[in-house]
């Protein structure tokens, strides 16, 4: 029988291994496809409409003078729209699917679970989701205005420097997409992962 | 028997809700002592305070006033990290609702309290496997919560409780969403492994079946004690207890 004082314990022995974590998270997107989904195209569609404004930018231009300026500038403000929009989209995602999970999460701090085991299990949810769901998006966008080119210019626009830029103009969509993620997921989870247990499972949701 | 340590003691324990412009004190001083291995359930009717005294006594909640002392440990004095070793390592919690991960199935669940204590996976499998055989789950391992019926839930959930050998269990009415033949089922697996393991089992509830099983009853009411009192000086008339306000009265 154990009986043993809690003081003379150390601390350090609560864990939660990057694997376990891992497949904690990859079962709560699997058991949650469908929202998981319908979250993701929000990421998705946000980045591919700014990726094609960017990729846009690798072509050159037939337009000149003042007019193509106003005009550029009308297409990164409204890329910009788009991923403020696709923001407050998600972190209303976010916010539910956290508000939702108050129970489990009150359940698991009395398995002993600490509140940066919380944080961490909805940071790689949010991150994995961020990353394909905006690499997919990226995807889209390029795509599109690459077809729409090819169609209309033919081959000469897709010299060496292209495919760099569009590397690196992936990259960034990712980085924006995953970042956008992780603002919107990371609040809800840190503010659920602090409230004492207690509350967390008296939520009736 | 139970032993004459006591392994929880509150001193003057006080708790109040904040509605709107009026208070509530859930608790209004509450000072108890349990014993070691001991079977004690806190009986009261609904707004008594049992809930909120479960909650102080678990670390779930901190009270606004007074001490709770675990194994001699003054709760308000551990961190974060202190609180969760014991609420992975001392403590066990059973609850109503049963609480069980609906994304796992019953042997993620029982063995996920097995992870934080940093066992290895086969070690942490076993105890869950042996666990969930000891309350005769064994072959329903692999079914999700949602696969399994109330009794069968909280028999996870009291397994789930027990992985990591604590020296409480905590139990917020059990048997409050099973049927009666269930209930009775579960408190009789609770008195057995208050009796096997040694563990102290602490129940609040307003279950009377629960009062056949204990070491002693703390009668509860409007977060006062109103009476604690030995299993044996309470007499159980055939066909139920008999009670009027929610406090036990016994036939003299």
């Amino acid at each position: 029988m154990s009986g043993e004082t809690v003081k003379n314990a150390p601390p350090s022995q609560i864990t939660l291994p990057f694997s376990k974590a891992w497949a904690i998270s990859m079962r709560s997107i699997k058991i949650r496809l469908g929202r998981s989904l319908i979250t993701a195209s929000g990421i998705m569609l946000g980045i591919a409409f700014y990726s094609s404004v960017r990729t846009t930018g690798l072509f050159p231009s037939t337009d000149v003078g003042p007019e193509a300026l106003a005009a550029a500038h009308r297409q990164s403000w409204l890329a910009i729209m788009a991923l403020l929009v696709c923001f407050v989209g998600i972190t209303n995602s976010m916010l539910m699917s956290v508000t939702e999970r108050f129970k489990e999460i009150g359940t698991m701090k009395c398995l002993g679970a600490l509140d940066k085991f919380i944080v961490t299990l909805f940071f790689i949810e949010a991150a994995l989701m961020g990353f394909i769901a905006s690499a997919a998006g990226w995807l889209l966008g390029w795509l599109i205005i690459c077809i729409l080119h090819l169609f209309s210019s033919g081959l000469s626009a897709f010299g060496g420097a292209f495919w760099l830029s569009s590397l690196i103009q992936m990259l960034e969509c990712v980085a924006i997409g995953a970042g956008i993620t992780l603002i919107a997921a990371i609040p809800p989870a840190y503010n659920a992962a602090k409230m004492p247990p207690a509350m967390a499972l008296r939520s009736e949701i | 028997m139970a032993s004459n340590e006591y392994v929880v003691r509150t001193k003057g324990l006080v708790k109040e809700f904040h509605m709107g412009d009026e208070t509530l004190r859930a608790l209004n001083g509450v000072d108890l002592d349990i014993k070691r291995g001991e079977y004690l359930s806190i009986m009261g009717p609904s707004g008594s305070g049992k809930s909120t005294l479960f909650n102080a006594i678990g670390g779930l909640d901190k009270p606004d006033a007074g001490s709770v002392f675990i194994n001699d440990v003054d709760m308000a004095q551990l961190d974060a990290k202190e609180l969760a070793y014991l609420r992975c390592h001392t403590i066990g919690y059973i609850f109503q609702t049963f609480n069980l991960l609906t994304a796992m199935t019953a042997l993620e669940n029982v063995t996920l309290p097995t992870v934080f204590a940093g066992a290895p996976t086969e070690e942490g499998i076993e105890r869950g496997m042996e666990m969930l055989n000891k309350v005769g789950l064994g072959h329903r391992l692999h079914h999700r919560p949602g696969q399994l019926s109330g009794g069968q839930q909280q028999r996870v959930a009291i397994s789930r409780a027990l992985v990591n050998t604590p020296a409480i269990v905590l139990a917020d009415e059990p048997t409050g969403n099973l049927d009666l033949k269930t209930g009775e089922e579960i408190i009789a697996l609770l008195r057995e492994l208050n009796k096997m393991e040694g563990v102290t089992i602490i129940t609040a509830t307003h279950d009377y079946k629960m009062v056949d099983v204990s070491d002693r009853v703390v009668w509860i009411r409007d977060g006062k004690i109103a009476k604690i009192e030995e299993r044996a000086d309470i007499k159980i008339s055939v066909g139920g207890m008999e009670d009027a306000s929610g406090v036990a009265s016994h036939s003299e």
